[in-house]
């Protein structure tokens, strides 16, 4: 059997770490927990995170959004103090505007030219509001964590949405947008050949300056004369982020529940990354219910059956014979209800384990509570990090 | 309350919730349940593969309504969607595919913030007005996708001042803020993040927003459990009933039933606390063990919605923030 990779290697040993699915599959927790893992490990970890449920987030010290990481106190994390001395953890919920703010400023050939595009209402709208943003910045901030040196692993969240794809495809909405042709012809009056050639999007935009005011309008415009000369910055960096990502350093790890749609939605991410040659490492499957044995379904309601008909037959001829039939029927019934469940969970992960090739997997169970402190971290740790752990995934 | 009458207590029903509580599974149930109640429905899907269609055992859904189930039918209204069919109707039909291509649609709509947004909420307006179905159903966007997308016409600014969008947006406004016309359905599981993510949404819709809630979904409940057993009351209950139960089918059996309560409890707690936090009705569905959630589980769950409705008092609801 060949060797794959486990995510003891990826938590030991690469550089950066994407944690990618859909949202409400636990994505947040997995990235809390590798960087927790790499700091117990002895190295400098840190974690961007997207929108992390406000208990994960006081645990990780996090009350605001902000720019640069925020370290959290070792004993918190490491209290028996066993973690070797270079190990440091750190935190940052990402601020999208304000790190869409730096990369203007640092492109921008002056601070008038800055100052003009922060200023403007255009661009203070696409910071925020565009769809696409938030994950491209989320991939500049950890180009600049990088690019900053000292840490040895940096963990990325990726922002929640219905489609895992959407990491991938929505910063192109925001590259397109900053390259767009149009406006850029439209920047330059004084060429007339380019303006006759213009005439269908001039008629555009008087129609939709009809519809949504020339100011805005104008602001479109403004933005795109002060940003000339930016692009090429811009576009030089994108190219700089994805190069990181492709690296054999970065690793990509997609995080599912054992349900159809999340499960769909891993697989697609998986045969996306394929497709650019980037393999995805590692496949968490987070939310799993116990197996309870191997028995089939149909044999077990079968015997709930044959053991209610006892009780019936128990009932007509009176007395406490009911009720042990009853009973036990009870327990066949509920035990083959979690079988089924389990069955077509494991038919689920087995689907999307193949479209996997040689990433390491592992299935998380249902914790009895939610987790958002160290101590529950390290539990779901547990279920990644041993060497049981990665046999257990193995054989099946 | 009388099932008729809570399925037409408003036009427009919004099902909105974290992403994973099973929000399309509810707009599913709601629809089966609303036209088992003699209604027509029309169920519009705002983001796209939501996987909705395949509730109803159907193929995807598309732009042009197509239909699910007896007095069900389903659309799309993507945010794109919505953009281009404004400008078909505004004489914009011969470019706006060229506009798309290029990419300057996309350019102008980030240059209101919510516009798309608010294109859609028009057109769901549209559709209430001219009464496409006794009832529309949306399923929204996941939860903080969902405020932003029902913010979208106060969010205009000054930037807009005048003209058709911001006419747009006071009428979705109107639309939102009358509880006859449009409520929401807010969706969670008895789990602890998300209800209090659903109690935070829950606030910042009345009070930002202004718009009605309608009961609260909680959705995938373990159904009550049994009373508990140990493996040596199992083999006795076996002895007793002259039937083998090995050691480790017995094992099993309590496993599964231990895993059942532990969990029922935790997710009672749950619900309990919901309901203290948020004085809105509660009506709760059952986690289903069955194989994939078709048109059969959808009939069930819509039973068991029905139920739940018509126990609930009337009228069944009223604000959880004082005005």
């Amino acid at each position: 059997m060949s060797e794959g990779v486990t995510f003891e290697d990826i938590v030991r040993g690469r550089h950066i770490v994407v944690c990618c699915g859909t949202g409400g599959v636990g994505k947040t927790t997995v990235a809390a927990v590798f960087a927790a893992e790499g700091a117990r490990r002895g190295r400098n970890a840190v974690v961007v995170t997207i929108d992390p449920a406000k208990r994960l987030a006081n645990t990780l010290g996090l009350d605001a959004l902000s720019n640069t990481p925020h370290e959290i106190d070792r004993r918190r994390w490491d209290p028996s103090g066993t973690a070797p001395t270079g190990g440091r953890l750190s935190a940052l919920m990402l601020d999208t505007k304000s790190t869409f703010d730096h990369l203007v400023a640092t492109y921008a050939a002056d601070d008038d030219q800055a100052e003009r595009i922060l200023s403007n209402r255009f661009y203070r709208n696409v910071s925020t509001a565009l769809s696409g943003t938030q994950e491209y910045m989320a991939m500049e901030k950890l180009y600049e964590l990088h690019e900053q040196g000292g840490y040895d692993l940096i963990v990325v969240d990726t922002p929640p949405t219905r489609h895992a794809l959407d990491f991938l495809d929505a910063p192109r909405r925001l590259t397109r947008l900053l390259d767009n042709r149009i406006f850029r012809l439209l920047m330059m009056p004084t060429r007339a050949y380019l303006r006759v050639a213009s005439a269908a999007v001039q008629r555009f935009l008087r129609t939709v300056s009809k519809v949504v005011g020339t100011e805005v309008i104008d602001d479109v415009v403004a933005f795109f004369r002060a940003f000339e000369g930016m692009e090429e910055g811009f576009r030089n960096r994108a190219a700089s982020v994805l190069a990181l990502l492709a690296e054999p350093s970065s690793s990509f790890v997609v995080v599912s529940s054992p349900r159809r749609d999340a499960v769909e939605e891993a697989a697609f991410f998986a045969e996306r990354l394929a497709e650019s040659d980037i393999p995805v490492e590692g496949l968490i499957v987070n939310r799993v219910h116990p197996a309870f044995g191997d028995e089939g379904v149909e044999g077990l309601r079968a015997r709930a059956e044959t053991l209610a008909e006892k009780r019936s037959e128990a009932g007509r001829a009176a007395g406490d014979g009911a009720a042990p039939a009853s009973r036990l029927a009870e327990l066949y019934t509920n035990l083959a209800d979690f079988r089924q469940v389990a069955e077509r969970e494991r038919y689920h992960m087995a689907g999307v384990k193949a479209r996997a090739g040689r990433a390491a997997v592992a299935y998380v169970p249902f914790l009895s509570r939610d987790v958002y402190d160290f101590d529950a971290l390290a539990e779901v740790a547990r279920h990644l990090f041993t060497a049981t752990a990665t046999e257990r995934a193995r054989a099946g | 309350m009388d099932l008729a009458r809570f399925c037409s207590s408003a036009r427009v029903f919004i099902v909105a919730g974290k992403g994973g509580v099973g929000k399309t599974t509810v707009t599913a149930t709601l629809a089966a349940t609303a036209a088992g109640a003699g209604l027509s429905v029309l169920i519009v899907e705002v983001e796209g593969k939501s996987g909705l269609a395949a509730c109803f055992g159907r193929p995807p859904l598309g732009y042009e309504e197509a239909e699910l189930a007896p007095r069900v039918r389903g659309r799309t209204l993507t945010p794109d969607e919505a953009l281009v069919d404004y400008l078909e109707t505004h004489g914009l039909r011969r470019i706006s595919k060229r506009l798309v291509r290029s990419g300057a649609l996309e350019v102008v709509s980030s240059a209101v913030p919510g516009m798309k947004d608010i294109l859609v909420l028009g057109k769901v307006k549209a559709l209430e007005l001219e009464r496409a179905a006794d009832v529309i159903i949306i399923d929204a966007p996941a939860a903080g996708h969902a405020i932003t997308f029902l913010m979208s016409p106060h969010g205009l600014g000054d930037a807009v001042r005048v003209g058709p969008i911001s006419k747009q947006s006071t009428d979705v406004i109107e639309m939102l803020s009358d509880p006859a016309r449009c409520q929401v359905i807010l969706v969670t599981v008895p789990e602890e993040t998300p209800v209090n993510e659903l109690v935070d949404t829950a606030f910042q819709l009345e009070d930002r927003i202004g718009v009605q809630l309608g009961p609260v979904v909680v959705n995938a409940c373990y159904p009550e459990p049994g009373v508990a057993a140990s493996v040596e009351e199992v083999q006795q209950l076996a002895d007793e009933l002259g039937v083998f139960v090995s050691r480790r089918e017995a094992t099993d059996l309590v496993a599964a039933a231990e895993f059942r309560r532990e969990r029922y409890v935790l997710q009672q707690q749950q619900a309990d606390r919901l309901a203290a936090r948020l004085p809105l009705p509660q009506v709760r569905l059952p986690f289903l063990f069955t194989a994939e959630l078709g048109s059969p589980e959808i009939d069930i769950l819509a039973a068991t919605l029905a139920t739940q409705v018509e126990a609930l008092p009337e009228p069944s609801w009223g604000r959880v923030t004082v005005p």
